[in-house]
């Protein structure tokens, strides 16, 4: 047995006996949300990602130059007051260029990573919780996506959908690239299915999609968050190898990885060109992990604060 | 049988003679993320030869550091200040080569857990067999013989052909047997056993007990006994120290101490014991303190009923020599007053007035006749097939009426636990009638198994893991609500009133399971049962997890709760003292079958069953002189495979009737036979 540090001498809430409206406990959402707004790392994740965001929408109506228009009186000119970013080789506006492709990376990075988080926590979990054929059909279908050659399926694919525009990528980018995370999440869920909480929850009848939302998916989401993070970055990555290739955003459309890609070369001669592109992309992937790990610890109640405590505990015991 | 107690004061002049292990003020602090971590703090110990002392305490007391320390075993992150002596040879500080000298030869340790301490990939034998190499310059094959001896003293039956066995071949009970065998291969000065038969059933228990006992007496080795259970060190032991926060808090000669102790912890702790005849236990409030934030003074005084200013001022010295000697200012008060543990820690519980109803004109809750349930034993690797069946459950009858507790005993395999599950999946069973109030689950359609499932409760055995460590306690609570339909407002208004109930407060509704101690997360386990108003509540083991202090806080909620609500209890249990205490019924399982069942007092006063009988015989009791003085029924070896289903009797392998007291005619039908009836057996006892 653990003793923790928790005393029964906390304060009690004067509550008057017989009194018949008492305050509703707080649920684990209301706790969460607390705690990762105490998190000074996680409200500057959300802050950060909020500003990028600001600035991707809104920064395009301050500057007159938009990301298609071609300034034939400023080739390769460094930053100054009619172009505060500088322009690139053919005379377009990096300002505006850069927030243009931190549009669609933005929405790219982390569309993907959500849908493709989402499709992994629920099949895995489906596939791990019901176990018997619904496993094995769902196992069978991973395996056989992952034997697919992603990168050349999207080559294929993407000029047919090109008319759909960039959501039909981010469903091709998500759709190939579930499929280890749900593996780990299947595995996981049949460990916790033989806990006995899960056991409880069964047995006082919980219908069982309700034990997978309610206790299986929550006592993942540690794992599922950190996979979140790194799939942000991935998805901007991919992104970019893809359009560097011709098959993602066209041009004249851009995104950050475009430009990271055509500025690489004039890193050195010409920094803003390239800079800008990959200190925005930096910032966003840094955001999005602060914001992860508060998530994370918001969400893991014996995290952040306690871990500390626990730690101190296990090594008495030793 | 006479314990070594009474040898040891046969043997007059023993007091004089030099320790063999002396430990003097030791103490161990661990290094932790805030500095150190004191574990042990200030511990004077000594054993001379033939001696067995039992060191008890609660966990986390530092009673099992108090064992390492003294083998050099600590890990090189815990600084260990004092002395231990090992005859006339120092063991703090001393370097890995005497220390390997001395480990094996002069002293010599049984853990806890005899799986991870044998190596799973050498034979038995031979493992022994180096242990004897390694002190003694003997040959291969003289070390091989002498293991084959070890292993018959330590009464493994056919030592010449379990000697070649592997470690996964030995039940639980074996592997302990054999890990003793290896303590006294060298003849040890002193031998440590920490918990040695806590990872075991009772009958188990008492073989081992039983065995440590012959082998300390065959080497004349002194006997460091290390357990939780008053029970085992009241069989065992000479003198007992009690610890508590990392400090020997009172040592006293065995008889002494459990006659008339003097610490008031000591007196808790005995006092929240189930024992014959004790209707009330007297739990200790509140938990141990946290050995890095030690208030100053006795660090009992938080708890103490008779804590002053005194207590609080500075820490007591044990004082009272060799004989009694005991660390409280009020020890004296104590003894003046004769107090009693429930005069100092009076329990939040009447006694229960017990109303005499006919037990016939009760409405039944639960009916169970005959269940059984087998799952597949698989072979095959690619098309897995049937290869034969475990009889987990095998022709169980129960029988709870309402505001009746009926306890289930049995030990580890009996089929407790799938009775149970199969009971509250509330799907038709295998074989056999499951009747709840009234409704038999066979013909349930899904609407009335889900307003069933609100009436019948679990209550898990371990407290940490039967609750979702993800959830606030709040939203714990109020799940069975929710899963019964209730909406979420309505469900959480509940949730204060529930944690009232169970002795905690409306606050805690907010926290998460791990902020709280075992004992407190239990009673969030016995709040959510509850949340749903059921009329039957199912306590699988309910209080093993938790140490003698909390569980007694436990099992008084519980009657508290049955006395207010009137709720049956079908209480889960192997621990038959804890039954005794709680149930009204008792029902003895023995691989997967009802053995024998009846009111508590009549079955424990005068079991039918060879098997009960032997149970019953096996439990110890926190009473030296009842312990010692009492006759033993011992059963022979393990329960058998529940893969075979013999004919006749399951029980006649290990029966000790079968095995002498029977004609041959009553013999042949043991073999042919199953028994049935109210006591499963052929020839019942009366």
């Amino acid at each position: 047995m653990t003793t923790t540090a928790a005393t029964p001498s906390a304060p009690v809430t004067p509550v008057t006996a017989g009194e018949p409206t008492e305050e509703r406990p707080p649920g684990r959402t209301r706790v969460a949300l607390r705690r990762f707004a105490a998190n000074p790392n996680a409200v500057v994740g959300a802050g950060v990602l909020l500003l990028l965001f600001l600035l991707a929408f809104a920064g395009p109506h301050l500057t007159r130059w938009s990301h298609t228009d071609i300034d034939y009186g400023a080739l390769r000119q460094a930053p100054s007051a009619a172009h505060w970013w500088g322009t690139n080789r053919i005379g377009q506006d990096v300002y505006a260029q850069v927030l243009h492709g931190l549009q669609k990376s933005l929405l790219i990075g982390l569309l993907v990573a959500l849908f493709a988080t989402v499709l992994a926590s629920v099949v895995g979990a489906c596939a791990g919780y019901f176990g018997g054929w619904t496993d094995r059909i769902v196992t069978f279908c991973i395996d056989l996506l992952l034997v697919f050659p992603a990168f050349l399926i999207i080559a294929i694919v993407s000029p047919r959908l090109r008319d759909t525009g960039w959501l039909a990528f981010v469903g091709l980018l998500a759709v190939f690239g579930w499929m280890i995370t749900a593996r780990v999440v299947r595995s996981m869920t049949r460990s916790l299915k033989e806990r006995d909480f899960v056991r409880a929850a069964q047995l006082m009848g919980v219908h069982p999609l309700r034990i997978v939302f309610r206790h299986i998916l929550p006592n993942v989401s540690s794992f599922l968050i950190v996979d979140a993070t790194i799939a942000v970055g991935g998805a901007v990555m991919s992104e970019t190898g893809l359009s560097y290739f011709g098959f993602g955003v066209q041009p004249p459309d851009v995104s950050l990885g475009t430009l990271i890609a055509d500025g690489s070369g004039a890193a050195l001669t010409y920094p803003w060109m390239f800079f800008f592109a990959a200190g925005l992309l930096v910032v966003f992937v840094l955001a999005v992990n602060f914001l992860g790990d508060g998530l994370r610890d918001a969400l893991d109640p014996t995290s952040a604060q306690h871990r500390r405590r626990r730690r101190r505990r296990k090594g008495g015991r030793a | 049988m006479t314990g070594p107690y009474a040898e040891a004061r046969a043997e007059a002049g023993v007091e004089t003679e030099a320790p063999v292990l002396a430990l003097r003020d030791l103490r161990v602090d661990f290094t932790g993320p805030d500095g150190p971590l004191p574990a042990v703090r200030g511990v004077d110990l000594a054993l001379r030869r033939g001696e067995v002392l039992g060191l008890v305490g609660e966990s986390g007391s530092g009673k099992s550091t108090v064992a390492l320390a003294a083998m050099g075993l600590l890990p090189r992150t815990a600084r260990v200040g004092g002395s231990v002596r090992v005859g006339g040879d120092e063991v703090l500080g001393a370097g890995e080569r005497e220390l390997a000298a001395l480990r094996g030869r002069r002293m010599a340790m049984v853990f806890q857990d005899p799986l991870s301490a044998l190596t799973p990939v050498h034979r038995v034998g031979d493992q022994i067999a180096e242990a004897v190499r390694i002190h003694q310059d003997v040959g291969r094959e003289h070390a091989r013989r002498r293991a084959v001896e070890l292993l018959d003293l330590v009464g493994i039956p056919d030592p010449g052909h379990r000697a070649r066995a592997y470690p996964h071949e030995f039940s639980g009970g074996m592997r302990q047997r054999a890990m003793i065998a290896m303590a006294v291969a060298n003849d040890p000065d002193v031998i440590l056993a920490d918990e040695p038969t806590t990872a075991l059933d009772v009958t188990v228990q008492a073989q081992i007990l039983d065995v440590l006992r012959t082998a300390q007496r065959e080497t004349g080795a002194a006997l460091l006994l290390v357990s939780h259970d008053l029970g085992v060190i009241a069989g065992m032991a000479d003198r007992v120290a009690v610890m508590y926060a990392g400090r020997v808090v009172e040592s006293a000669p065995a008889p002494e101490l459990f006659a008339a102790p003097r610490m008031p912890y000591t007196l808790g702790l005995l006092g929240a014991v189930p024992r014959p005849g004790a209707r009330v236990l007297t739990p200790v409030p509140g938990t141990p303190p946290e050995l890095r934030l030690l208030p100053r003074g006795c660090p009992f005084a938080p708890r103490c009923p008779l804590a002053d200013d005194a207590c609080r001022a500075a820490e007591p010295e044990p004082v009272g020599g060799e004989g009694h000697s005991v660390a409280c200012v009020k020890a004296n008060e104590v003894v003046a007053r004769g107090l009693t543990a429930p005069e100092l820690f009076p329990a939040d519980v009447p006694a229960a007035v017990r109303e005499e109803v006919p037990r016939d004109g009760l409405p039944a809750v639960l009916r169970v006749e005959g269940l059984a349930k087998t799952f597949p034993v698989l072979k095959g690797a690619a098309l897995r097939r049937r290869g034969g069946s475990v009889y987990a459950v095998d022709g169980v009858d129960l029988d709870i009426r309402r505001g009746e507790t009926l306890g289930l005993v049995g030990e580890s395999g009996s089929g407790k636990s799938t009775t149970l599950l199969e009971i509250l999946r509330l799907a038709s069973p295998e074989a056999g009638e499951v009747e709840l109030l009234g409704h038999d689950v066979r013909g349930l359609t899904k609407r009335q198994a889900r307003e069933l499932r609100g009436s019948v409760q679990i209550v898990f055995q371990d407290p940490m893991a039967s609750l979702d460590p993800r959830m606030t306690v709040g939203d714990i609570v109020a799940e069975p609500l929710r899963a019964q339909g209730a909406d979420r407002g309505t469900a959480a208004r509940r949730v204060p009133e529930l944690l009232r109930l169970v002795g905690l407060e409306a606050a805690h509704a907010a926290r998460f399971p791990h902020e709280f101690s075992g004992g407190q997360r239990q009673r969030i386990g016995i709040a959510r049962a509850l949340s749903v108003e059921p009329e039957l509540l199912v306590l699988d083991e309910p209080v093993s997890a938790l140490d003698v202090s909390v569980q007694a806080g436990v099992l008084n909620l519980l009657r508290r709760l049955k006395d207010e609500l009137g709720l049956a209890y079908l209480f889960v249990s192997h621990d038959l003292s804890v039954i005794r205490h709680v149930a009204d019924r008792v029902s003895v399982m023995y691989l997967g079958r009802t053995v024998e069942s009846g009111p508590v007092e009549e079955v424990f006063a005068r079991p039918r069953h060879p098997y009960t009988r032997a149970l019953l015989s096996a439990v110890p009791v926190p009473d030296p002189v009842v312990e010692r003085g009492r006759e033993r029924v011992l059963l022979a070896g393990d329960p058998p495979s529940p893969v075979v289903r013999a004919e006749g009797c399951g029980f006649r392998g290990r029966c000790p009737l079968y095995a002498t007291g029977l004609a041959p005619e009553g013999r042949s039908r043991c073999e042919r036979e199953r028994p049935s009836g109210a006591v499963a057996c052929h020839f019942p006892q009366s």
